[in-house]
């Protein structure tokens, strides 16, 4: 059913929300790609065919007949208490659905509108009926993921009649090109993708240029290892990035746009392919939206597992067919971008955020956040922490809030270490930073950056050198090979890394260390180079005793570093009977029996053998 | 030379997308997806058809770490070593791994042609890590001892 105008739009939503409005009881089962690895969708199917059973039957808590309505929603954030559903009017949060639940849920909250108290979130005592009233909600204010859900990701009219599309056709009817330009750069919207470039001015810069073909791409190709709002979004509410993508099509005079959706992300594509084709459906993309005179289409490109393709110019050339290498600027991608034309690149997290900034208006968006970032930010928060799962709070929150109030704290009361911000491009913060205010000002201070948004917590069992190496090992492995700092840089300094990890470092290392990581900084061709060496040079600058330790003393405090783990007899338990040392694959243990045997740490390989064998418990290891 | 069958999935494929060099990644994918692997001759093949150079085709393919011009196994296990997943121990499910199918980090499939290992930087599910994927199927929280019982369901499930 194809809308022809702006009227026929506004038909819709008052068609779409008496649909929803004639649900007594909508239960929405989440259907992001965490809930349905722990089996959401068979949870799904068994409501689904129950709810079949009392359709048109008046149901206790009603006064008429029953409509239930059973959806699969997007990811609602608390993956770690997954599978979730959610049931309406009540706002109840069920966590941890099994399929043996549903018929409870059914015969209580369905028929009878009660509340399943044992299936309902607890802290300390107290139970959380309502999904806003637990604290990893009630800390949060949800405004791009506000429908992430809270409605079915599936169905158009859903997003409809949560205001989709209003921002769309406001643009189109009551605002010119140059309009919503003025109003995304009155807004001061930054890139969500972690740059944090002024999106108003990227979009000014392609509507001036003189070639009339403009194109419209979305970077989906969420690769920072610990980050999946942009998934969650693409997932969950993916109209509103098609929208978001619309209107910046308007602004700049684009005709074509492109989603580039990173492969490991198969749910968000199939998603994104049934979005695009109801939009296509109802005349919402397409030729003459609503009447408008306004043509967009949209293509998705699917990744193939580069890294770097996150890179807008690799991103381009990865579109176009070629190997996905970035290239030198300028020409900049708002001059000759995809297929050498003035092109529009924004992250989907910042696409999302362009229908209520036109909605509502750039004031508004004012209000939340700070004076230098305003609005909110997606994080995906992970590691060693209790709540684990996607939130969204104002720019400008703390790390603390975030952590303890949000996170709930660090998992099994473990003392808090630091938590790497934007991935292997990031930095670290530890606990001196807890009460900075996040956003893309003051994290560039503090030598880290947000980055796409991955918070990984980490406690004190964590090795920080280790976790250096393991960056850079990620760094290295996805540099493309193009500039030679870059290449070359990495590779040395992941060999360095190696080595004192083995114990075979030395304190000039650490010097070479930092004296590569900057030059690498300052030299690489582009932004994944550029921010290689950063997670190396924020823990050496605040956990430099740590590594002094293991190039000193060939030590690792948290017993990560298994190299430095020191295998020892104790004299007083042995009882010298020998079997440690014949057991032992590289002879390193000696010694007469009847006396103490001794492990010779050089040429002990720390399989374990002897502490399997050792009928005494006499063998114990040392970090 | 491969069978004519793979040529004209090839010719089906093409016919989808479009004989332009912008066409190239979609049409290699929808093979690998076909085939669990790219065959080399079929991306000769499909250079020819697009009119690229087949040099410039192998450099596209060789660059993406998705491609593989090696058949995969049936199963294909993907383990996470994200920072999510390496933070929650990832490392001790990959030997596991390694040591339930006797595969190393040179050799990724196994002589039966039933699993094919790998490891993938994120997958984006780090709210449940440690993660691994079976054909994009994904399976949580994994343990060393779950990860026996899976390769046990699987291997059974075979006979």
């Amino acid at each position: 059913m194809k809308l022809l105008t702006r009227q026929d739009l506004q038909k819709e939503r008052v068609n779409a929300i008496n649909k929803i409005k004639k649900q007594n009881c909508r239960i929405l089962i989440c259907a992001g790609t965490g809930c349905l690895a722990g089996g959401s969708e068979k949870i799904y199917n068994k409501l689904k065919e129950m709810a079949k059973e009392v359709e048109g039957v008046t149901l206790e808590f009603a006064k008429e007949a029953a409509h239930v309505g059973v959806h699969p929603s997007g990811c609602h954030g608390f993956c770690e208490m997954g599978p979730l559903v959610r049931i309406e009017p009540w706002n109840y949060l069920y966590i941890k659905v099994k399929e043996e639940d549903c018929e409870e849920i059914f015969q209580k909250t369905v028929l009878r509108g009660e509340p399943v108290e044992h299936l309902m979130y607890h802290q300390e005592d107290n139970v959380y009926q309502e999904q806003e009233s637990i604290p990893f909600y009630a800390k949060q204010t949800r405004l791009v993921l506000k429908n992430c859900g809270h409605i079915n990701a599936e169905d158009i009219d859903e997003y409809i009649a949560a205001g989709g599309y209003e921002a769309l056709e406001k643009a189109l009817f009551e605002m010119k090109p140059d309009d919503v330009i003025a109003q995304i750069t009155e807004s001061n919207l930054r890139g969500r993708g972690g740059g944090g470039f002024q999106t108003g001015y990227k979009w000014k810069q392609v509507a001036r240029q003189q070639e009339k073909i403009r194109y419209v791409v979305c970077n989906g190709d969420e690769g920072d290892p610990g980050a999946f709002m942009d998934r969650s979004v693409m997932e969950g509410d993916p109209h509103k990035m098609l929208e978001g993508m619309a209107i910046a099509a308007y602004a700049v005079g684009a005709q074509e746009g492109y989603i580039y959706v990173r492969a490991e992300y198969p749910l968000a594509i199939k998603r994104l392919k049934m979005a695009i084709k109801q939009a296509e459906e109802f005349g919402l993309l397409g030729e003459d939206i609503l009447g408008s005179g306004f043509n967009f289409t949209i293509h998705i490109n699917r990744g193939a597992g580069a890294f770097v393709c996150g890179e807008g110019s690799a991103l381009t050339a990865s579109i176009e067919g070629e190997r996905g290498m970035p290239r030198t600027k300028p020409p900049r991608t708002v001059e000759q971008g995809l297929f050498a034309k003035p092109t529009v690149l924004n992250n989907v997290e910042t696409y999302a955020n362009v229908p209520m900034i036109i909605t509502n208006g750039a004031s508004w968006y004012h209000e939340i956040g700070t004076q230098g970032s305003p609005g909110t930010k997606a994080f995906a928060i992970t590691g060693s922490v209790n709540n684990t799962g996607l939130i969204e709070v104002p720019m400008g929150t703390t790390l603390r809030e975030i952590v303890y109030d949000i996170g709930g704290g660090v998992k099994n009361d473990a003392a808090f270490k630091a938590v790497q911000i934007g991935g292997p491009s990031g930095g670290c913060l530890v606990s001196d930073n807890l009460d900075v205010k996040l956003d893309f000002d003051s994290l560039t201070k503090l030598g880290a950056m947000i980055g796409s948004g991955g918070l990984v917590v980490m406690d004190e069992g964590t090795c920080m050198v280790e976790v250096a190496r393991f960056f850079m090992n990620f760094t290295q492995n996805e540099s493309c090979g193009k500039c030679v700092p870059c290449r070359e840089g990495t590779k040395r300094m992941l060999e360095i890394l190696e080595r004192i990890v083995a114990g075979n470092g030395t304190l000039e290392d650490l010097d070479l260390l930092e004296e590569l990581g900057e030059a690498i900084t300052a030299t690489s061709l582009c932004g994944l180079g550029k921010s290689a060496a950063l997670p190396v040079l924020s823990t050496l600058k605040n956990f430099r005793k740590e590594y002094e330790e293991h190039v000193v003393d060939k030590r690792c405090r948290t017993g990560n570093c298994q190299a430095m783990i020191r295998f020892i007899i104790q004299p007083e338990a042995c009882k010298g009977c020998s079997k440690c040392a014949r057991n032992c694959p590289v002879n390193a243990i000696s010694g007469k029996v009847k006396e103490p045997f001794v492990i010779n740490t050089e040429t002990c390989i720390k399989c374990g053998a002897c502490i399997d064998n050792c009928p005494f418990g006499a063998i114990y290891t040392e970090n | 030379m491969l069978e004519q069958s793979y040529y004209s999935k090839a010719d089906e494929i093409i016919s989808q997308h479009g004989r332009t060099q912008k066409a190239l990644i979609p049409i290699i994918q929808d093979i690998q997806s076909c085939y669990r692997y790219l065959p080399a001759e079929l991306l000769s093949y499909v250079a020819k058809q697009l009119g690229i150079n087949e040099a410039k085709a192998y450099s596209v393919a060789t660059f993406y770490e998705n491609f593989s011009f090696e058949a995969k196994g049936k199963y294909v296990i993907r383990v996470c070593d994200g920072t999510a997943c390496h933070v929650r121990k990832s490392t001790l499910i990959l030997d596991k791994l390694y040591k339930e199918l006797n595969l190393s980090k040179e050799k990724h499939t196994t002589e039966d042609m039933l699993f094919t290992l790998e490891t993938v930087s994120c997958l984006g599910a780090c709210g449940l890590a440690p993660v691994l994927t079976v054909n994009d199927e994904v399976h949580a929280a994994m343990t060393p001892e779950k990860v026996s019982a899976l390769i046990a369901k699987l291997k059974e499930e075979e006979q």
